[in-house]
């Protein structure tokens, strides 16, 4: 674990770009459907042709309110665009639409796990804003290619506060951020396309100083590791660097995850002067209540809550609580699975966290690719529930399922794995086993405990496996007493 | 050359004493034959193509007032296939993939385009003299004296007056279409801002730039602007009212209308000669049965600054978009990113639109947003403000649309801020987004129109079409035509 000299005291704030998954771009009708061949999504408005005029997508307004709600957010329901002004060949206009003093979400916070118990993160705001295109550096012999497919995707960018104190505090704050906003359905969260995307702010003072120090910003990190170790890489960066009196410069700095080292981009004089005005093309967008309280109705329980339900109405651990709602499709594959099941929910719980979780881990694969429906593991535990199936019996069907192999009761069937619950067949095998094992009887009848497992084992082997375990030590029992 | 009115021109289209193709192959001629350069672009096939449509249109009983009519366009508007210039080097070569909402409203009405005509560099000139594509005539001028015909819209005021075309679209953000209506004898309109859709009109400064018809009379502005203005989803500043028709009030009785004379518009840089002939106009009004009201707009002196931050701002940005890199004009030597952006623009932009984009990057600029452009916002406030209190007592506000008639070309080149003072009347109507007509008022010693100003409130342009048609029946101002055309002035 990351450790610092605990004379410093990290601050860490976040930024992070969520693309919205809307069907169209933030100001235009394109698709922002991901993947495809280069500038075909591009119509005149995401070109900037002469003459162009943007139209704000009302459901860009939608999915951000859900959030600003979320997050029991205000919800500004007079909020401003603003252009951004500076140039790039991947900003058409010279200009990228965002929201400067009058953002769509106001003051609102999120609640983290840490060591020490459970810390409110401040979230400033979230203010929509249209993403850039890409410019494509390979295969254009000296030249650069542009790509603006994703000019005009609509981007909800999140601010949180200065809350964090740890590059872990950091890592859970932004899990659990992603978490949401896949929950609430806002956002894919799939980092590796850069639909979540962070920026860190950080910087260290000397514990119980009230000034923070020097902060800068660290750009370019795309996944929850990289998050980390950047921002540890940084802390111990801003430390040294001042314990052996030198200043922290504020500045943008790189993250780069080939060498582990951040390093500067542009200093606070090189930064660009933005020219933030008022976009006169788009009047201040104006929300009705009702509008928000339609958003309201969508919104799905959230995570918190439902761990709480899972823990009080379905008697889960915490544990297993936290685990089954870190996700909307685990806690969906889990609810499903435990309604359609007469298995009770612990059972389910244990089945999903060791056993679907193991296969689908070492398969690398989502539990919305699951080979396994939940409608299958809910028969499968079925069948275990009415005894049909032993544990071990069930990880064969399990393993079988998880194969392909076809239905519950079909594998049952082909492998007769159905367990011999008929007392008389079971007793037959009992005392075939009383018979041939003279040894172990008498050491079970001079008080030997232990060997009662040997001897149900023998039942066990002789029945292929299929014998009912327990029904087979009671009637050993039964007839040794 | 006796004028021929929009008016009249529908008139002989739909009695057949004439075709489209007819009447525009005429006015190709006019134009090939004309010296003025009021046109950066002659679509000559296109418009006899269209021409041709129209007459076949009516052949089959289509009968929408302006179907088949000729008229020019000006070239800030984008016309697919269609050379789109807005008067710059930057976009000397650039052909729109797309057509400006207002010319498609246009053109579903059967008008015909004839071409697009020469303006100030991105409409930032008051005489036509930043244009890319070099100066345009005054038809008003002599042999001796070239004189200028008012920008931005100038091209589009030459082509009319000089009778290249019987009508044609202007823009005005701080008095481009009025302005060059006064210097060139027509009727101008500029609507209330969001009346015609922005949508495929070049932006030069988005909350004040507004589209709207140039022509002879207050009558065939009305029918133009029918076929102009209209919501349109794809322009989010403009206005979702419904359809008018702009000459249901043109017959109305003018009697105790109440005219707003500002005590603030008799200022010193007026000259003498328009204060008297608007003077006379306003008598003449007296005598339709209106009466005159002293009021004031004590902010008007605050326009000009205020406008120059906030149009140059707005510029500023919106002209980003130039850079050379997508299309449009890119320099032929860079050796690297800095320099495509920064001898693209150099070479593609003239000094006027530099000279803007420099005065709005520092009004938007850290530092200096509150004291300049955040300022600026009050003030266009405060400007506003000054007309709702007015038109409490009025209903429409008059008085000179320029304070000189047209001058000497070069005569003002050197000086911009004697440029600026021309638009000092028209550039409070744009911060406040009224609407507002130049119509002719007479006729200095010299021979030159001069131009009555009129505001009305918000939306009230059938009303102020009404005011400068009745005016309209009974002088006959707007009816002459230069001496270089044969003209009796």
């Amino acid at each position: 674990m990351f450790t610092w000299d605990k004379n410093w005291e990290v601050v860490i704030g976040l930024e992070v770009h969520t693309q919205l998954q809307t069907k169209s771009k933030i100001f235009s009708g394109s698709s922002i459907a991901y993947g495809a061949e280069p500038n075909t999504q591009a119509s005149a408005v995401d070109i900037a042709l002469p003459g162009v005029l943007p139209v704000m997508n009302l459901e860009a307004a939608r999915l951000a309110v859900k959030f600003g709600l979320a997050i029991d957010a205000h919800i500004n329901k007079r909020n401003v665009f603003a252009r951004k002004n500076y140039f790039y060949p991947d900003l058409p206009k010279g200009y990228q639409i965002s929201q400067m003093e009058l953002p769509i979400v106001g003051l609102g916070a999120l609640e983290i796990k840490t060591e020490s118990g459970t810390k409110t993160i401040g979230i400033t705001r979230a203010h929509l804003e249209e993403d850039a295109g890409k410019s494509l550096h390979e295969n254009f012999h000296g030249q650069t290619g542009i790509d603006l497919n994703r000019a005009g995707t609509p981007l909800l960018e999140i601010v949180s506060e200065p809350d964090m104190r740890s590059p872990a505090e950091a890592v859970a704050y932004l899990r659990k951020l992603h978490s949401l906003v896949r929950y609430i359905e806002i956002c894919d969260g799939n980092m590796q396309e850069g639909s979540f995307r962070c920026d860190a702010n950080v910087s260290v003072r000397p514990v119980g100083q009230k000034e923070y120090g020097t902060r800068t910003e660290l750009k370019n990190i795309n996944s929850f590791r990289f998050v980390e170790r950047a921002i540890e890489y940084e802390v111990e960066r801003q430390i040294d660097m001042l314990e052996e009196g030198g200043e922290i410069v504020q500045e943008t700095r790189l993250y780069d995850a080939d060498k582990h080292e951040t390093r500067s981009m542009r200093s606070k004089e090189e930064a660009h002067d933005y020219r933030y005005f008022p976009d006169p093309d788009l009047p201040p967008m104006v929300l009705e209540d009702s509008f928000i309280e339609e958003v309201r109705i969508t919104l799905p329980e959230l995570p918190d809550a439902k761990k709480a339900r899972f823990e009080t109405e379905l008697g889960l651990n915490e544990a297993d609580a936290q685990v089954l709602t870190a996700d909307r499709e685990i806690a969906d594959y889990f609810e499903s699975t435990a309604d359609a099941t007469s298995a009770d929910t612990k059972t389910v719980a244990n089945w999903m966290t060791g056993e679907l979780f193991a296969n689908l881990n070492k398969a690398e694969l989502e539990i919305s690719d699951s080979p396994i429906s939940s409608a299958q593991l809910a028969k499968l535990l079925d069948r275990i529930a009415d005894k049909t199936l032993s544990g071990n019996t069930g990880k064969k069907v399990f393993a079988a399922l998880w194969d392909q192999e076809g239905e519950v009761d079909d594998i049952i069937d082909a492998k007769g794995l159905k367990q011999i619950t008929d007392t008389g067949a079971i007793e037959a095998i009992v005392d075939d086993v009383i018979a041939s094992c003279p040894d172990q009887v008498a050491q079970f009848k001079e008080g030997n405990e232990k060997v009662i497992g040997f001897l149900t084992g023998q039942v066990m082997q002789r029945s292929k496996g299929k014998a009912n375990p327990q029904m087979a030590n009671q009637m050993l029992r039964e007839k040794l007493s | 050359m006796s004028i021929k009115t929009l008016t009249q021109l529908a008139g002989d289209l739909k009695n057949g004493r004439v075709s489209s193709e007819e009447l525009t192959r005429d006015y190709l001629t006019k134009i090939d034959l004309s010296d003025h350069n009021a046109f950066i672009s002659v679509n000559a096939d296109s418009a006899i193509t269209q021409a041709k449509e129209a007459d076949k249109k009516r052949a089959k009983g289509a009968d929408s007032p302006l179907l088949g009519l000729p008229i020019a366009q000006k070239d800030i508007f984008c016309i697919e296939g269609t050379r789109t210039t807005c008067g710059s080097k930057i976009l000397s070569d650039f052909e729109a993939p797309y057509t400006a909402s207002v010319v498609e409203n246009m053109r579903s009405h059967g008008l015909v385009t004839l071409g697009k005509t020469n303006m100030d560099e991105f409409a930032m000139g008051s005489s036509n003299e930043t244009s890319y594509f070099g100066g345009v005539k005054n038809p008003w001028g002599s042999s001796d004296e070239n004189l200028v015909p008012g920008g931005s819209s100038g091209g589009s005021a030459a082509a009319v007056s000089a009778q290249l075309a019987p009508a044609a679209t202007g823009t005005d953000t701080g008095g481009s279409i009025r302005q060059p209506a006064a210097f060139c004898n027509l009727t101008g309109l500029k609507p209330s801002y969001g009346r015609c859709s922005r949508y495929g009109m070049i932006a030069f400064a988005s909350s004040l730039d507004q589209a709207g018809p140039m022509t002879h009379t207050a009558e065939d502005a009305a029918l133009l602007l029918n076929t102009m203005a209209g919501f349109d989803q794809k322009d989010s500043t403009s206005l979702d009212v419904p359809a008018e028709d702009f000459t249901i009030m043109l017959e109305d009785s003018l009697s105790g209308l109440k005219i707003g004379l500002p005590k603030e518009y008799v200022s010193e840089g007026l000259d003498p000669e328009v204060a008297a002939l608007v003077e006379s106009a306003i008598k003449e009004y007296e005598k339709l049965g209106a009466q005159l009201v002293d009021v004031s707009l004590p902010n008007s002196a605050l326009a000009l600054p205020s406008y120059y931050v906030i149009a140059p701002a707005e510029a500023s940005s919106n002209l980003s978009r130039f850079d050379g890199v997508r299309y449009g004009y890119r320099a032929e030597e860079y050796e690297n990113l800095e320099e495509l952006y920064l001898n693209s623009r150099t070479e593609g932009f003239g000094e006027e639109v530099k000279r803007r984009i420099m005065i709005g990057a520092y009004a938007l600029s850290s530092g200096y947003y509150d004291a300049y452009y955040s300022k600026a916002q009050k003030l266009r406030r405060l400007i506003s403000n000054d007309f709702d209190a007015a038109f409490k007592y009025c209903d429409v506000i008059m008085g000179p649309t320029t304070p000189s008639p047209a001058f000497a070309a070069g005569s003002r080149t050197d000086d911009p801020v004697s440029m600026y003072l021309n638009d000092i009347y028209t550039i409070p109507v744009n911060l406040a987004g009224l609407p507002a007509a130049s119509i002719p008022a007479g006729f200095t010693q010299s021979g030159l129109p001069v131009g009555l100003h009129m505001i009305t409130p918000y939306l009230r342009e059938a009303k102020l079409l009404n005011i400068a048609h009745q005016y309209q029946l009974v002088t006959d101002w707007h009816m002459q035509s230069p001496s270089s055309l044969g003209g009796t002035t």
